[in-house]
């Protein structure tokens, strides 16, 4: 086994795109030493009956992620907000589909 | 495929009353937990176990029907049964991939299997002897996974549930396959039949074990009940999986060796004959018939391997620092 963390085969975020009009979305990880084997690695585990068309691999160190523990701070602001969302404002029927 | 009923969980966790309620809120709410939310020291060690377990069940799983590859009795049986190998490798990798995201790393994780450890499923310790056990593989060892793994589709860890969601879509070709092979030996000549009949009498128990020791006697359910890892019992899933898996013994005129099997009207399901506990923990204790093989060609792979791993990474930093200059 490795002894030190160096020798430990990075670790890589594998995004696919189903199918084009449709965005990349993240589906797991793969180990490989570059991002070369990153991306064969990841189209063997990932894509083995047509999942995508098109695959994004990123190192996992350079994912900067917001903290679980600020999730109200950072996300419950917008819930309060209800008049971001046009149900808010009050139009008469005869006024017709807006 | 394969994950087992979990063996020997410790969901004990020390963490305040206080902070232990939220948490059980959250998943009383169905709210999935994700990789960097707080959760109790007992939920991450129970999780990076039983997916530690099933990840290696899937890797090792992969031995016993390789053992037929070049053997197997026709192409189109023989791009299956790559195709199907090939899948359960897969799937062990999206199961390390998300036993990772809990803070272990891959090659503790291989450590823990090379030194005994931690466990895989039981049934990978028994040998595959002949072509029907490939078809009874598929049937009744896949057919038991997929048992196990769709109420895991739901489990209240994100990356967990993500992950059984992707293999439990393949495994309905595994299982599929399996059936296939074994009814094309029970529709063939007597010689074959025998042969399927004999595979299914030597995996039938194997295969009810898989399910992990009686309710009875595993501690670990309720605490991973409670918390939504586990959703069915073992004993549940093992009736279940009876109860399914009869009729279709009964429509390949093979008969399930077990003299207690009978129709229960009143619960609606077989009542079934003593499962041989001893046998299964010698079994994960280390003693089954292929444990030690099991492990030596994992060992064998890893020890293998190591000059590619040490290639590609010199390769990686080679590039980089050309790049850099
Ligand atoms: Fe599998
Ligand atoms: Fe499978």
């Amino acid at each position: 086994m490795s002894d030190a963390n160096s020798e430990l085969t990075p670790l890589w975020e594998v995004f696919i795109r189903p199918r084009t009009g449709l965005a990349h979305s993240h589906v797991g990880s793969v180990h490989a030493a570059d991002e070369v084997m990153a991306l064969q690695a990841a189209r063997d585990v990932y894509t083995r009956r047509g999942e995508g068309v098109s695959i994004w691999v990123v190192p996992s160190a350079s994912i900067t992620a917001s903290d679980p523990a600020q999730r109200d701070e950072n996300f419950e602001p917008a819930a309060s907000k209800i008049y971001r969302h046009p149900s808010f404002y009050d139009i008469p029927d005869d006024v017709g589909h807006m | 495929m394969y994950s087992q009923g979990l063996i020997g969980a410790d969901g004990r966790t020390a963490e305040d009353q206080d902070f232990l309620n939220r948490f059980q809120a959250r998943i009383d709410d169905e709210q999935k937990i994700e990789p960097n939310d707080p959760m109790p020291e007992g939920y991450r060690r129970t999780l990076v176990r039983q997916i530690g377990q099933h990840a290696h069940s899937e890797i090792v799983g992969m031995l016993p029907e390789g053992n037929w590859i070049t053997r197997a009795p026709s192409l189109r049986r023989k791009a299956s049964l790559l195709a199907k190998v090939q899948d359960e490798g897969g799937h062990g990798l999206y199961l390390y991939s998300a036993a990772e995201t809990l803070g272990v790393s891959r090659e503790q994780m291989t450590e823990e299997l090379l030194t005994g450890k931690a466990k895989y499923s039981s049934i990978f310790n028994y040998p595959t002897l002949s072509w029907a056990d490939i078809g009874t593989i598929g049937w009744l060892v896949d057919g038991a996974a997929i048992m196990n793994q769709i109420p895991l589709c739901r489990c209240s860890y994100g990356p967990y549930a993500r992950a059984m969601i992707r293999i439990c879509k393949e495994e309905s070709f595994h299982q599929r396959q399996g059936y296939e092979i074994v009814m094309k030996l029970a529709q063939g000549s007597p010689e074959q039949k025998a042969m399927a009949q004999e595979s299914l009498d030597r995996f039938w128990q194997p295969v009810l074990m898989m399910f992990g020791p009686p309710d009875s006697e595993s501690q670990n359910t309720d605490q991973s009940t409670r918390w939504k890892i586990k959703r069915f019992t073992n004993d549940e899933l093992r009736q279940k999986f009876v109860d399914a898996t009869v009729p279709q013994a009964e429509f390949l005129g093979l008969t399930i060796p077990d003299p207690d099997l009978k129709w229960n009207e009143d619960k609606q399901g077989f009542d079934f004959g003593p499962i041989d506990w001893d046998e299964f923990w010698r079994v994960v204790k280390g003693k089954g018939p292929m444990n030690r093989q099991r492990v030596e060609a994992r060992q064998k792979a890893w020890d293998d391997g190591a000059w590619v791993r040490e290639a590609a990474l010199a390769h990686a930093e080679k590039r980089r620092a050309m790049a850099a200059e």
